[in-house]
This record gives C-alpha cells, sequence and structure tokens, in this order.
C-alpha cells in the first residue's frame, strides 16, 4: 500500500466564508491535521470544486480526502472518489447552523470548525481503504425450504432472474395449506367472490422449470458457511442425502393452524364445530355443490363464524396477537355458503379486520352477497335442538343472545412453523455455567417442547432463525421486511409474521430479491442491509486474542463462530459490519480497514482541550449514524440551536462503542460524555437490532470507571432516541451543559 | 352581457303571504340587478318537502316532482331549474337521480305522469339552486362590482344549514365547512364570522312543529354558536332554517333564559341591500326581527 | 314471531330489502356508528341508525318497524354525507317510517307521524302547501282545548308573521291553488296504486 497522503478541502460556500475564518480552518488542517494538501473552495460540491479535489488525487497523490464543509448526509454523490479514504468534518450542520449568528458567538463557534478539522484529519490517518475479502464466489443458486404458496413463489420468482433453486418440501406433495383450500381470496378489487387457488398451475409451472429441483418428503440436516457459500445438506425420508451449495436460504415454512382442542368452551370436540381448514375440506369436498354438516351429511342453512377464535386473548393457552387473514378467510368462507347452499352466514366478529389493498372490497363483496355480520362475542357453543346453538353477546345492541347453527365455524389463529429458538441452548450453557438450576431446569423444560430444527445451521449461535415474537422469524415488523438476524437467509410468508396467502406471494418474491441480492453482495464482499454496499469487514489480531468469547456471543448476527480453541472465526458474509464485535472486546483486538478504535479515539484526543479555568467545557457526544446523527442534522435544518461545548463523533451502532472511548475522553479531560442509541428492548428501533442495548449493558458498568477517576456519574449519560427527536436531542446536549456548570469543570485537564 | 335565463321552481312558501315570501321578493331585486330571468314553471307543484314520507311513499312522492320536472320542460326546455328552496331543490333533484337511476321508478313514473299526459323527457334538466346560479354564473365578482353600498362594520355569521349543504350540497363546497356564505358576505363589504362551529347545523326542519322542545335546543346552539362569534346578524339560505332560527326565539329564550333578539336574513336581502336598493326592495320589511343596521344602510 | 329459529336469520332483512326504500343498502353497513354520532337528534333516539341496522339483521321486526326512532329523523342528511359506507340512511330512515305507517306500527300519538300525514294532506288536496291551514290543524290536532292553548302560546309568533306579510289569515277560505287540481289527484292515486301493487307482489 502507497504511502498516505492527506487532502483536505475546505468549503466557503453555504455561508461557510461569512461566519468563519476559513484561512484559519485552512491553517489548523495544515498546522495539526498535518495535511498534505489544503486548498479551498467557495462552491466545494460543484463540478469545478470536485475537479480540484479528483486532480489532487489523480496528480499529487491524495489519497485520504477530508471534506471540510457539510454533514457526510449531504452531497454524497458529488463527494464519492474512487479509491480514496474519505471523512467529512462537519462545519455546516454541525456547528454553522446549530450556533446563532452573533458577534459574542463567534469565537466559540469558530473553536468548534477547527475542532472539527483537526478530528477529520485525526480519523482519517488511521483509515484504510477497505476491498472486499474474496472469502466468496458468485453462486447463483437458492435453497428454498417450504413448498407452500410462499415457498413455490419464491423458486418461480428466482427461476425467473436466472437462478437455479432447491425447493425442499418435507410433505409428499407441494401445495402447503393453499393447496388444501377449496378456493383463495381475489388478489384484484371488482367486487369478485372467491377465486381457483392457482395452485395446480403453480405446480406444473414448478414441475416443467428445469431452474428449479424439487426435493420432496425432505428436510435439511445441516447448513454451514455463509451468503455465497452456503453448504447444505438435504435428507430424504429414505435416508439419502444429497449435498449442494448455495448462495442464500428462502425459509417459507408456514404456519400450522392453532389447536383447537383448546377450545372446548366453543364447541371444539362437537363433529360440527370445525375451523377454518376443516371448513375448506368440506368445501373442497362438495365441489361447488351443497356444503355438508360432518355430522350427519344434512345441507348446512344457518353457519356461525366464530372470529378470533382463541386469538387476540391473554387468556393462557390463546394466542395474544391478530393472525391478519382470518376475518377475510371468513368472509370467503361465507360466500360459499351463500352460493352454494343459500345459507344463513353470520360473521361474529369483535374487530373486522380485512387488511390489504383489496380486503375492504372483498368485505362488501361479502355484504353485497348478503353475508350478515355482527359485532358480538360468543361466550359459548353446545348442541341443541339437533343443532348447535352458539351463545354471544350483541356488541351493537348490547344484549345476550344466541343463535341457533348447523355449522360452526372457529377462527383459530396461525402458529409460526419455525424452528427452536437458537438462543435456548446457549442460555442453558450460559446457566449450567453459572450453575443456576432453577434457570436450567427452566430452560431445559423449553427445549424439551421446542419443534426440531429446520435449517440445523452451523453457528455459534444455534441452529435456526432467532424469533422476534410469538415464534415469529422476523427481524423486525416494520423496519426491515425480509431481513432476518441470519444474513443470507430470508424468512417468507406467514413464518414471518401471521398473513394471507396474498401477502405470502408478495413476502415471498421480496424475499427473493432480497436473496439474490444477498448473492450478488457476497461474490462482491459488500454488506448487506443497513450498512448496504460496505466493502470493509472485520478482522482479528490474533496474538492479542484472549479467546474469551465476547465477541462470537455479542454478535447480533451470529456471524462469527469458534474454532476448536476458541478462536473467533469471522464469516465476511455473515456479517452486517456494526462493529458490535468491536465494541465488545476487552483487548481491542478487532477493528475494520475504515472503523476501528483508533480512527474514533484519535478523533476524541485531536480536540483541543482548554484548562479547567476556561469555563469552556467539553461534551464528547457518541451518536449513532442510523437514527441520532441524521435526527441532528434534521435538527440544524429546523435551527434548533444548542451549546458550543459539544464535539460529535458518529459510531456505526452504538454497539460498536468500546469502553475504552469512554475512559480516554475522562482521562483526557472532557467534562461529560454523552451516548446516543437507537431504542432498545422488546420494540426495538436498532438497526442491528441488538446493539443499543448491548451498549446500555456495557455503560452501566462505566461507573467503577467513574469512581476510580473519583468524577461524577452524571458525566456519562446513555440516551435512546428516534429519528424524530429533533427538539429533544439538542436539549439533552444542553442539559448536560447546564449539569457541568452544576458540578463543575473536570480536573483531568492536561 | 346576455340575459342569463332559467325555469323557476319558486315553492310554497315563497307564494304571496306565505312564511318566505320576503325571499322570493329579495330574489327577485337581486335578479333585475344581475340581469337574471327566472321563468316559472307553470302550475308547478309542492315537492312533499322532507316530511311527506309519512304520508306518501318512494313513488307519490317522486311524482310531485316529476310532475315540475315534466312541466318545466314543456314550457322551458333544457333551461336548467333553478330553485330558492332548499327542500324544492333537493327534492327536485333527489327526483332526478332517482328517475335515472332505477328501471322501476322510472316505469311507475311514466304511468303516473300518463295518466295526466305529461311525460319526463329522457335527458332532464339540470337542477340548480339559486346560489349555484350566483356563485357559478355571475361569479362574487360580479356580485362585487355591483356593491353600491358595502356592508361595512357587520359581522355576519353564515348559517348554510343542512339542505343546501347536504347530501348534494353547491358545487364544490365541503360538507363539514362550506365557504360560500362567507364569501358572498365577504364579497358584499362586511365580515363574515370565521369558525363558526354550527354553520353546518340543523336546525330542526319540520321537526319545530312537531318536536318543539327538541328542535328549540338545537336552534339555541345555532343562536349561541353566532353571538360567540361575535355576529350582529345570521344570514341563510333556506326559508326553514330562516324561519326556524328567526320566530322562535322569544320561545327560545323563555325556554332556556337566554337573551336571543338577533335577525336572520336571507342572502339575497344582504345582496339587495349592498347593491343599494330600498329597504322595501330588500324586503327587510319582512323581518320579524328588525334588521336595524341593514335599514340603516338601505336608509342611507 | 321472533323466536330463537328466526334470529340473525335472513327473513326480516329480506322483506326490508323488498318493501322499504333504499331498503337493498342496509346489509352494506359496518356499523362503525359514525350516523349515529351524527345526528342532531342523537339524544332523543330510540335506537339510533346504526342500532336499527343491526336490528333488522338480528331479526327484530317488531321493535324496528313500531320504534319511534325513525320519526326522530330531521332530514339533515349528516349520516348520509358521513356514512363511509355511502348508505343513505336519511332515506332509509323515511323508508322504514312510511313501511311502519303502511303496517299499522307506528306508535300511538307520535308527533311526527301525525304532522307529516297532515302535510301529505294539505299538499295533495290543492297540489301546494296552505301554511295557515296546516299551521291551525297542527295546533288543534289533540283537540280544542289544546289548541286554543296552544295557539295562544304561538300568537306572538303568528302576530309577526301577519305584520311581516309572511301569513295571510284570507288562506283560511281557500287559498293557493294548482290549476290542474283533477289531473293531480289522478296521478298521485296512480302512484300509489302501483307502489301498493309492489307491496304485494313482494310480501
Amino acid at each position: 500500500m502507497s504511502e498516505k497522503k492527506i487532502g483536505a478541502y475546505v468549503c466557503s460556500g453555504c455561508g461557510i466564508g461569512d461566519r468563519l475564518d476559513v484561512n484559519q480552518l485552512v491553517n489548523t488542517a495544515k498546522r495539526d491535521g498535518k495535511a498534505n494538501e489544503v486548498k479551498d473552495h467557495p462552491f466545494l460540491c460543484s463540478a469545478e470544486g470536485v475537479k480540484l479535489i479528483q486532480d489532487d488525487i489523480d496528480n499529487n497523490g491524495v489519497n485520504r480526502v477530508v471534506i471540510v464543509g457539510c454533514s457526510r448526509r449531504a452531497k454524497t454523490e458529488a463527494f464519492s472518489f474512487e479509491n480514496v479514504a474519505i471523512t467529512r468534518a462537519n462545519i455546516r450542520e454541525g456547528v454553522l447552523w446549530v450556533r446563532p449568528d452573533a458577534p459574542e458567538h463567534a469565537e466559540t463557534t469558530q473553536e468548534m470548525a477547527d475542532d472539527y478539522v483537526r478530528m477529520a484529519c485525526a480519523e482519517i490517518k488511521y483509515m484504510g481503504i477497505p476491498s472486499g475479502s474474496g472469502e466468496q464466489d458468485l453462486t447463483r443458486h437458492l435453497l428454498v425450504v417450504g413448498g407452500g404458496i410462499s415457498g413455490m413463489t419464491a423458486a418461480i420468482e428466482a427461476s425467473k432472474t436466472g437462478y437455479k433453486v432447491e425447493l425442499v418440501e418435507k410433505s409428499g406433495e407441494l401445495g402447503g395449506m393453499v393447496g388444501k383450500m377449496y378456493k383463495r381470496v381475489p388478489t384484484k378489487n371488482g367486487l369478485q367472490g372467491p377465486v381457483d387457488t392457482g395452485i395446480a398451475a403453480m405446480v406444473a409451472a414448478i414441475e416443467a422449470d428445469a431452474n428449479i429441483t424439487v426435493h420432496l418428503n425432505s428436510t435439511v440436516s445441516k447448513t454451514e458457511g455463509a451468503p455465497g457459500r452456503f453448504d447444505v445438506e438435504i435428507a430424504t425420508e429414505s435416508g439419502s442425502t444429497n449435498n449442494v451449495r448455495v448462495g442464500a436460504i428462502v425459509q417459507a415454512t408456514g404456519f400450522k393452524p392453532y389447536d383447537m382442542s383448546q377450545l372446548p368452551e366453543l364447541g371444539a370436540g362437537n363433529a360440527d364445530v370445525v375451523d377454518q381448514m376443516g371448513f375448506e375440506a368440506l368445501a373442497k369436498a362438495a365441489a361447488g355443490g351443497a356444503i355438508k354438516r360432518p355430522s350427519d351429511g344434512k345441507e348446512v342453512k344457518s353457519v356461525a363464524f366464530v372470529q378470533c377464535a382463541g386469538q387476540r386473548s391473554d387468556k393462557p393457552g390463546h394466542l395474544n396477537y391478530c393472525s391478519g387473514h382470518c376475518c377475510t378467510t371468513s368472509i370467503k368462507q361465507a360466500m360459499y355458503l351463500r352460493e352454494q347452499n343459500d345459507a344463513t352466514a353470520v360473521v361474529l366478529f369483535d374487530d373486522l379486520r380485512t387488511p390489504g389493498a383489496t380486503g375492504e372490497d372483498f368485505y362488501r363483496c361479502g355484504q353485497e352477497k348478503g353475508v350478515t355480520f355482527s359485532k358480538g362475542q360468543v361466550s359459548g357453543v353446545a348442541a341443541a335442538n339437533g343443532g348447535l346453538e352458539v351463545k354471544f353477546k350483541d356488541l351493537i345492541l348490547n344484549e345476550e343472545t344466541a343463535m341457533e347453527a348447523d355449522l360452526v365455524v372457529l377462527a383459530t389463529g396461525m402458529v409460526a412453523n419455525s424452528g427452536p429458538n437458537p438462543y435456548l441452548a446457549l442460555d442453558l450453557e450460559a446457566a449450567k455455567a453459572a450453575e443456576d438450576t432453577a434457570q436450567v431446569a427452566v430452560l431445559e423444560k423449553q427445549i424439551e417442547v421446542a419443534p426440531p430444527s429446520i435449517l440445523n445451521l452451523q453457528y455459534r449461535q444455534g441452529t435456526d432463525l432467532p424469533h422476534l415474537k410469538h415464534g415469529f422469524n422476523d427481524s423486525h415488523f416494520i423496519c426491515f421486511p425480509y431481513e432476518t438476524r441470519r444474513t443470507g437467509i430470508y424468512a417468507a410468508g406467514p413464518v414471518r409474521r401471521p398473513m394471507d396467502a396474498h401477502q405470502a406471494v408478495e413476502d415471498a418474491t421480496g424475499a427473493t430479491l432480497k436473496a439474490i441480492q444477498a448473492c450478488e453482495n457476497a461474490a462482491l464482499g459488500r454488506a448487506a442491509h443497513p450498512r448496504s454496499g460496505d466493502l470493509s469487514y472485520p478482522s482479528f489480531r490474533k496474538e492479542g486474542c484472549t479467546q474469551c468469547k465476547r465477541c462470537t456471543v455479542e454478535c447480533p448476527f451470529g456471524a462469527i463462530n469458534e474454532d476448536e480453541k476458541g478462536y473467533p472465526q469471522y464469516n465476511e458474509g455473515r456479517c452486517r459490519r456494526c462493529g458490535t464485535c468491536m465494541g465488545a472486546c476487552p483487548v481491542r483486538v478487532i477493528s475494520f480497514e475504515n472503523y476501528s478504535v483508533e480512527t474514533v479515539g484519535q478523533q476524541l484526543k485531536a480536540v483541543d482541550m482548554p484548562d479547567e479555568f476556561s469555563e469552556k467545557p467539553r461534551i464528547l457526544v457518541l451518536a449513532c449514524e442510523n437514527d441520532a446523527y441524521p435526527a441532528l442534522d434534521m435538527a440544524a435544518a429546523k435551527g434548533n440551536t444548542y451549546n458550543p461545548w459539544t464535539r460529535i463523533i458518529p459510531v456505526r451502532c452504538l454497539g460498536s462503542t468500546n469502553t475504552i472511548w469512554i475512559t480516554d475522553a475522562l482521562n483526557s479531560g472532557y467534562d461529560g460524555v454523552i451516548l446516543l442509541g437507537c431504542q432498545k428492548g422488546d420494540n426495538y428501533q436498532c438497526h442491528f437490532v441488538k446493539g443499543s442495548e448491548i451498549a446500555h449493558i456495557r455503560m452501566s458498568k462505566i461507573d467503577d470507571t467513574l469512581k476510580s477517576l473519583n468524577l461524577e456519574q452524571e458525566r456519562v449519560q446513555t440516551y435512546e432516541v428516534s429519528i424524530a427527536d429533533i427538539d429533544r436531542i439538542p436539549q439533552i446536549l444542553d442539559d448536560m451543559a447546564s449539569t457541568i456548570e452544576k458540578i463543575g469543570m473536570s480536573p483531568f485537564k492536561f | 352581457m346576455a340575459k342569463r335565463e332559467y325555469s323557476f321552481y319558486p315553492g310554497c312558501s315563497s307564494q304571496s303571504g306565505a312564511s318566505s315570501i320576503n325571499y322570493l321578493r329579495s330574489t327577485q331585486t337581486v335578479c333585475s340587478e344581475l340581469d337574471i330571468q327566472l321563468n316559472e314553471i307553470p302550475d308547478w307543484n309542492c315537492c312533499a318537502a322532507s316530511i311527506g314520507y309519512a304520508g306518501g311513499g318512494e313513488l307519490p312522492r317522486i311524482s310531485l316532482s316529476a310532475r315540475n320536472i315534466a312541466l318545466s320542460q314543456q314550457a322551458h326546455g333544457q333551461q336548467d331549474i333553478v330553485a330558492t328552496c332548499a327542500a324544492c331543490w333537493l327534492a327536485t333533484r333527489e327526483a332526478k337521480e332517482r328517475i335515472e337511476g332505477h328501471a322501476k321508478i322510472r316505469s311507475g313514473i311514466d304511468a303516473a305522469l300518463g295518466e295526466i299526459g305529461l311525460k319526463v323527457e329522457s335527458q332532464m334538466p339540470k337542477t340548480r339552486h339559486f346560489v349555484e346560479v350566483l356563485m357559478e354564473d355571475v361569479g362574487l365578482e360580479e356580485i362585487g362590482s355591483k356593491v353600491k353600498k358595502p356592508l361595512a362594520g357587520l359581522k355576519i355569521a353564515g348559517y348554510v344549514g343542512c339542505q343546501t349543504n347536504r347530501p348534494f350540497g353547491i358545487a364544490g363546497e365541503s360538507f363539514e365547512n362550506p365557504m360560500y356564505l362567507d364569501k358572498m358576505t365577504a364579497a358584499l363589504g362586511a365580515e363574515p364570522v370565521e369558525k363558526y362551529e354550527k354553520k353546518a347545523s340543523c336546525c330542526g326542519g319540520a321537526l319545530m312543529f312537531s318536536e318543539p322542545e327538541k328542535s328549540q335546543a338545537l336552534v339555541k346552539d345555532i343562536i349561541e354558536a353566532a353571538y360567540d362569534g361575535g355576529a350582529d346578524m345570521i344570514v341563510t339560505p333556506c326559508p326553514v332554517c330562516q324561519m326556524n332560527v328567526e320566530v322562535y326565539q322569544n320561545h327560545i329564550n323563555k325556554r332556556f333564559g337566554t337573551k336571543f333578539n338577533i335577525p336572520v336574513v336571507y342572502y339575497t336581502t344582504l345582496m339587495s341591500v349592498a347593491f343599494g336598493k330600498s329597504a322595501k326592495e330588500a324586503a327587510l320589511d319582512g323581518q320579524m326581527i328588525r334588521a336595524a343596521r341593514l335599514e340603516e344602510i338601505a336608509g342611507k | 314471531m321472533s323466536n330463537q329459529i328466526e334470529k340473525y336469520r335472513r327473513s326480516f332483512l329480506s322483506e326490508v330489502e323488498a318493501n322499504v326504500e333504499e331498503g337493498d343498502m342496509v346489509k352494506m353497513c359496518m356499523q362503525c356508528g359514525v350516523c349515529s354520532g351524527s345526528c342532531p337528534m342523537q339524544n332523543h333516539w330510540e335506537h339510533p341508525p346504526q342500532e336499527i341496522f343491526m336490528m333488522i339483521r338480528a331479526g327484530k321486526r317488531e321493535e324496528v318497524l313500531s320504534s319511534s326512532s325513525m320519526w326522530m329523523c330531521t332530514s339533515c342528511y349528516n349520516c348520509i354525507a358521513r356514512c363511509p359506507r355511502g348508505l343513505p340512511i336519511t332515506h332509509i330512515m323515511h323508508g322504514l317510517a312510511t313501511y311502519a305507517k303502511r303496517l299499522g306500527l307506528v306508535p300511538k300519538e307520535q308527533p311526527t307521524a301525525k304532522f307529516g300525514q297532515m302535510f301529505w294532506d294539505n299538499l295533495s288536496k290543492k297540489g301546494r302547501v296552505n301554511e295557515l291551514k296546516l299551521g291551525l290543524a297542527l295546533y288543534f290536532m289533540n283537540g280544542i282545548g289544546p289548541g286554543i292553548k296552544k295557539s295562544l302560546e304561538m300568537q306572538d309568533v303568528g302576530m309577526g308573521m301577519m305584520k311581516t306579510g309572511r301569513m295571510n289569515p284570507m288562506e283560511i277560505l281557500g287559498g293557493h291553488s294548482i290549476k290542474d287540481t283533477a289531473g293531480f289527484s289522478k296521478m298521485l292515486a296512480k302512484a300509489f296504486e302501483i307502489e301498493e301493487g309492489n307491496i304485494k307482489n313482494n310480501g
């Protein structure tokens, strides 16, 4: 690698030149920043300004570029140069826009700007130019687990792009749940009734597709590797195995219907009380003719559909979530009855929910066809008068009432057909190590009833996809669809979250495209979401490693395995580049080419530290680049101000925060340290799932450090913020300034 | 500017000696100033208003309006049918929609009108409210240009009420916050009450007769909100609204202990005064609660 | 009649669909309650529209048709304007009232039902409403005694209207009329006849 040559480029546009001494900034970059080339320009992001930089790169050997001007989130296209490391000194959003334009503030404003120049120059000295590891080739081949409508969609969509697919189905035929249905809900508006499921056509298309290999009566007995190089062993019922290499995986293992035998109060056990799949079977058997009841074959004339049966309920054994499809499904089934039996079909609902673009139209269609809807809470179903009596409270008429029915359909919920919670085994290991016998017993019990593994991942952090809630394999129900907490493995359909067939098709299509993207990215060494395209990846200095396993345990994505000696084994393709491992490492041997303990540590040390009696405190802010830093930019754009003592350093994730930075900051005389991360916990907003939570745990232990330095606890604060906190964050920064005013300056200013 | 001509359906309450004759008189004044010719439908009949359902079902009621439409077509061809009364307008427009939209109604109406040798031609004329003529065909600009005595210093609550506003409404207006009365008031030089909370609330309509206590409670709120907005008077486009809000103020005062005494005028009266017409031409003598401030302006 | 078997069956709903003005839209109600919350008379309803629609589906025939609820409608059309499902609620209420009356199920002495009938009788005689006669008929609808009392109560209104030329005592002698009263009656008779036939056909 050639010698590092720093070019610093100061923009005086956007009012910077009017309020700041640009010459001084240039001098700071030269004198303190030790930049080799320093230039200023009145309009740096213009073609002329960009050319100025490119010329230095091309002709003067500049390979480390510092842009002194706007935030790293602005003008990213103008300031993107090949084969150099780039950083920004954010003096527009970070200084100019957050400080009042008045003569009495000019001095501190200039100091802020000078510091950001020093920080950027210090950082760039420790930044390398990342390039992919070349760990994996382009593998245009997917594994799809599950042969229902989601899995079949995934296979067909992947094949359309030229990818090859191994489609693994546990049962003896393709089709899944939708294959067992008489008809399905239409995907387009137009007040039409139920339509053909389309499953037969899909099966035919798959059988005719040379790109797709179907494995019936098969399971995945082993998966190892990483995106771009997953080695999968497929086992058939007969005992034979197949080994294939795939680039990425789509898990579309669907759902199981809730076990309705747990609902005896709703008539479960009576032959004429069925669940929705049971009713589909009756409709399929009727094949368009009159639907007959199971007990005696009588043509049904009156049917009650009981919505939310055993779901959206906090009773023990019930599901406490909404399965999303059941109202629409009942409407569909009621339509069968209106058309095939001319029967009364009453849907007893608490809240009727018909999600999706066509849901409302379908509901109207049901009303048009004469389905009766009644807001009612069913309290019991029992045999009476040769049929069934459904007791319920009519919530509109506010009265206890009842109706007679020939057949009752219970709209029970979806249970995710996911693998076991992969963390159970790890937790058990930890509990055993801690000799926590009570916890050991609880975990052993949970492991005993856990379902068999689906993927059999050979990962340090367990065999299957982690659950988000209620056993569903999502990563985040809103922000990152299809993503799971295992890179290159995407969940699609009702195993990800409860959904209907139409949503499952869209879901599978999306997940397939993400899987393809994962293959292509892996081949180029690029990161997946949320640092898409990042070429940096973690490596560690083996001679310094103490095999403490913090990194392999804390990685939110299970990316790091351990070798037989307990050293970490990084898998670039599985890594999301959050840096949580780097933050975790007590001996600081983990780093990225362009992000390391040094790149941040040197920045905080580069700040000019006024003495204890200057009345100019310094507050270090480590801000998550995903939410906190954009919020700060927006606060600036809005015209919010904060104190001039603050120096902000963006971090990839609060999880990457190594406690040495806090110790260093306190030792260098910072008066306060603020960490801004995303919301943690069950409803986390952290882009790296657990990063913010882990950082909070680490910081809870910083008190010892403060005590040993004889410093007040208030000097280090950790906050959960959201991207919308544009008024709150400046307030947090100013509150710290007031706190320092109260407790006094740090004595550690040397 | 060519004369604007319309087929006119005045309605029962606009007959001589009837409750909104003052509305008709001021409408005529406005029309002469704006060069509008209203051609009365010969031998028109009652529309059954909103309460007719108690005596006649759907078909008998629609046949009433159908007869008017047929007579209008016979005498005035495709001229737009214009009504000043909310109920007349609504019933005629509703009848037109039903006849157009339901084959069964159409055949029933054909048979009923057939009895007297009348027929609703397939292409029925548009049915419009007089306010639409003013807002769309004449326009606020022209109305403003005719103002000789701006109603400066007057604060006026625009009480739109129900049936001029729902279910059809004046074209381009919202159901929840119709603005045309306020815009008219402003064009005449007065100040509209902003955020008049009860501007589209119900006065009880015909239930003022059968359920006076309940209806008077509604009117009380309508007047109270006008006072709250600082109004000197209330302006309305509907005969029932005008009557219900104006003539029972004594009764409401007795019932609720209020001290209401606020004039309620038609927009046509406001316009006539602003156009420089006499108190008589503006039909100010039709106010049971005298609109003294308007009389003053008219007398200047 | 509404025994257990008929509850929540479609029988009454079907009757309403066939015989009530715009009755075929009742099934489209989604029970949001916006109509009930939008009604100026909401405090005076025995059953607000939302409930009426549910009662129809639950098969409560007598309770619905003998209710005073529909007669509370002021025809303000607020429910129609706001109904997210576009139900012509005002018309359905009118239609239910008309149908209840046809079946003789209107509660006794329902004032709006009585006044509405007077209004209809008044207009059907001469083709136009005679406000004076209508007013007097209303005041005296409960007999001479209460009529005189009511007239005295309303004296201020009457005098005011007369003074301002908005009421003419001479109207009592005959008053306004269309010319073709004979034809008008014939037309109405035919319309009634057709409507009656439709009900029978469906009944």
